[in-house]
């Protein structure tokens, strides 16, 4: 049974592009446009990672990671959030929340696939 | 869903819609330079266009935009300020912006430039960005191979946070051979022990030709609050707690994401939740509704006539249900005007920059909605008004001055409701419509005859004659004549009509009045002679009944007398030339168009019905009384009355008895 990834980012554009990766090598996603969609969805489905923005509207990426590990749905679910810089503060502030692993953008479609086999296996 | 969409479409059309907030943060941003939520949702804009346009090959884009944000940056920071120049070259950069992602591969040289003058403005260059984008892997360091003892401890909290320890295991194996040994000496009692805390501790020992960094690059989400050696086996180690750098793949340059909507699914924009339709389905989705109009109307029939009382409910219920989805069918193709306003902000922006003349733009009415075909046509004519009330009405700095006016002109949209009709007017501050030019334009032209009485409104329509310009000289901009024609033929292709008003000196003001709705709409059904016909209902003000003897006592001087108001009424027995019988109580349908009213006197009114319009043919479409026709229940046929034409009919007509001109109406 393949593993399902949630994406959660309000742009279109990088979900269709991390969708059409993902799907490609066999993972399920689902995908969510703003935080609080992301933690519904999150909180209902059975999941094998989330990918997350930071900055999103209505709710933004560090309120979802925050909100998701109080949920006892998020136990063991690695969060991979994406890095808007080498912002080194933004990253020990996702990972203090509850990240798991980050990604950095603008990124390629193997390296997002080499960071998702990395934190939920093929 | 659908078939897969071309993943370019959708960063097209992203990109379009941060462009245009990019656009409109900028003209904010030259009225409020301090605003910082406004440099905020600029940079936004650029910085998601950057990062989607990397990952999408839009190299160009993402590397102009990368040395335009750097500037920008300063501005952020608070070491620029806001500057009208500084805009003006933003906004070029947006334009380029646009360019490059329309064609790709042929504009890449227009940038530089735009680059200089912006650096040039802003004094400090700072390209240095360092990094280079297009990460690679950590650096093949790699030589021969070599052993590693490789010894880790997750935090307590691991687990639960995501990190899978046998994946972090996998990826070491998966480097070269290895050996993995676990450590259970932190177990704590079962008493005390968490099921989901990790306890154990692992040593795996390593033979790789792949390098340190390999091995670091395994870790690298866990470097802090882990425990990790990696220690080749034949060099002494010093317990090094912690790792070396970890090279992150990707570049520091990246994109955040400003607000979009969603594609197939539905997903949020702005806190509302908003769904792309291609346009054909909706104007499928409204044949359809129209379709079914009609045949609910004969169902509502054959129930009337019939004894049937679970018939007539039910088509009671129907006839309720079909207005409901007729108006919301109606409700979706609506859009608020103000998508159209803020494009022109920036063409006012543009033009007072152009023609040397400081304007203001004051819009209100951006709630207004209007279908959205309307809408999209309405654009061109609107931008030739702005154009001319800048060009032709303001007048420059001097004049102004030498008037008594404020330097600043002012331009002002507005967008309101009046009954079946949505009013759009641009007013100016300017010189206003000079009557006498105009007359002798229209003299010389022959459109007129040099005695002929004519009102002032009716002289200023003939600047929608083609060919028709009383400017002194052709500017870049307006003069050729070309323009007003157009602009009168697409606005009465939309079943509108324009009034002008003038005041010289104070400024002249245009206004659009388009019907609301297209396709469907609540009518009267009235019966003149043995025909029938349909007013749109929203129209209609009142209806009164014409008595035989006020109808002789008003012969000659059509008019009523409506709660003091005079209104003039048009006999449509004598407009149809019905030979039919009158009915000897006339009825009068008041209907209104803007401010003006009309009475329109028939045989009797039969009720209302939704009444779904089908245009007339080719051949009918010079008839100005009708606005179309409709298919009645019974399959008859009625047509439906153009309100605003008889309305200003009814205008003219008296104005022609009061000319002692006896005209035949046609």
């Amino acid at each position: 049974m393949s593993k399902t990834i949630l994406t959660i980012d309000d742009s279109a554009s990088i979900r269709q592009m991390v969708s059409l990766t993902l799907t490609g090598a066999g993972y399920t996603v689902i995908e969510a446009v703003d935080g609080a969609d992301g933690l519904a969805k999150a909180t209902s489905n059975p999941i094998n990672a989330v990918l997350t923005d930071l900055n999103m509207p209505v709710k933004n990426g560090l309120d979802f990671i925050r909100e998701f590990r109080a949920h006892p749905a998020s136990t063991g679910v690695p969060i991979v959030f994406l890095s808007t810089e080498s912002d080194d503060a933004m990253k020990a502030e996702a990972r203090a929340a509850g990240a798991t692993g980050w990604i950095v953008k603008p990124f390629k479609p193997d390296q997002l696939l080499a960071v998702v086999k990395k934190v939920a296996g093929a | 869903m659908s078939k897969a969409a071309d993943p370019t479409d959708t960063f097209r059309q992203e990109a379009r819609e941060l462009l245009e907030q990019l656009e409109q943060a900028l003209l904010d941003l030259e009225q409020n330079p301090h605003d910082s939520d406004l440099v905020g949702s600029a940079f936004r804009a650029l910085h998601t266009i950057k990062g989607s346009g990397a990952m999408f090959g839009f190299d160009e884009v993402a590397e102009f935009v990368h040395d335009f944000e750097t500037a920008f940056d300063q501005v952020r920071k608070g070491k620029a300020e806001i500057s009208p120049g500084l805009v003006t070259i933003a906004l070029a950069a947006k334009d380029h912006i646009a360019q490059l992602i329309a064609e790709p591969g042929r504009h890449a040289a227009a940038g530089a430039p735009i680059l200089e003058a912006l650096r040039k403005i802003l004094t400090a260059s700072d390209t240095s960005m360092g990094e280079v984008a297009a990460g690679s892997v950590s650096d093949a360091g790699s030589s021969a191979r070599t052993t590693w003892n490789i010894a880790f401890r997750l935090p307590e909290d691991a687990l639960v946070l995501g990190t899978n320890p046998l994946l972090l295991l996998e990826e070491l194996c998966a480097l070269g051979t290895a050996t993995v040994t676990a450590r259970a000496d932190r177990l704590p009692p079962i008493e005390t022990m968490d099921p989901e805390a990790s306890y154990l501790g692992w040593e795996v020992v390593l033979e790789t030709d792949q390098g340190r960094e390999a091995i670091e690059d395994v870790f690298i989400f866990l470097k802090d609050g882990m425990e990790l050696t990696i220690a080749p086996v034949d060099v002494e180690e010093s317990a090094r707690a912690g790792p070396g750098p970890a090279s992150s793949n990707g570049t520091p340059a990246a994109g955040r994401p400003a607000r979009s909507a969603g594609s197939a699914t539905p997903s949020g924009a702005k806190g509302n939740s908003s769904l792309r339709v291609p346009a054909e389905r909706l104007d499928e989705l409204m044949d359809r509704v129209g379709e079914l109009v009609i045949a609910q109307a004969r169902l509502s029939q054959i129930a009337a006539a019939s004894d049937d009382a679970s018939l007539k409910t039910v088509a009671e219920e129907i006839e309720r249900l079909a207005s409901g989805l007729r108006d919301t069918t109606m409700g979706i193709r609506m859009v608020p005007i103000g998508t159209l306003f803020g494009r022109f902000r920036r063409l006012v922006h543009d033009l007072s920059g152009e023609l040397g003349k400081q304007v203001e733009f004051v819009t209100s009415g951006e709630e207004t909605e209007l279908d959205k075909t309307v809408i999209e046509r309405l654009a061109d004519p609107l931008v030739h008004i702005i154009r001319n009330s800048v060009d032709h009405g303001l007048e420059n700095a001097q004049a102004r001055a030498t008037a008594g006016k404020a330097t600043k002109g002012t331009v002002r949209l507005a967008a309101v409701h009046t009954g079946a009709e949505v009013a759009i007017s641009i007013s100016d501050d300017g010189a206003g419509l000079d009557a006498a030019r105009i007359r002798q334009k229209a003299e010389e032209a022959g459109l007129i005859a040099p005695e002929a009485r004519i009102a002032d409104e009716d002289l200023y329509q003939l600047i929608f004659h083609p060919g028709f310009s009383t400017a002194r000289e052709i500017t870049s901009v307006s003069g050729r004549g070309v323009g007003m024609d157009v602009v009168k033929r697409t606005i009465e292709s939309l079943r509108g009509a324009i009034d002008v008003a003038s005041k010289p000196g104070e400024g002249t003001t245009v206004t659009l009045r388009l019907p609301l709705t297209l396709a469907i709409i609540e009518g009267m059904l009235v019966r003149v002679g043995k025909g029938r016909y349909s007013i749109p209902l929203s129209a209609v003000e009142e209806c009164v009944e014409l008595s035989a003897s006020e109808a002789d006592a008003a012969k000659g001087r059509n008019f009523l007398n409506i709660r003091g108001n005079l209104v003039p009424f048009l006999r449509l027995r004598e407009l149809f030339r019905t030979q039919a019988p009158a009915e000897l109580h006339q009825k009068v349908v008041i209907v209104s168009a803007g401010e003006q009213q009309v009475g329109l006197v028939v045989d009797q009114i039969l009720g209302n019905s939704q009444t779904v319009i089908k245009s007339l043919s080719k051949l009918h479409a010079d008839v100005e009384t009708f606005s179309g026709a409709t298919i009645l229940g019974d399959g008859t046929v009625a047509l439906i009355l153009d309100v605003g034409h008889l309305v200003r009919f009814g205008q003219t007509f008296e104005e022609r008895i009061r000319n002692s001109q006896i005209g035949r109406v046609a």
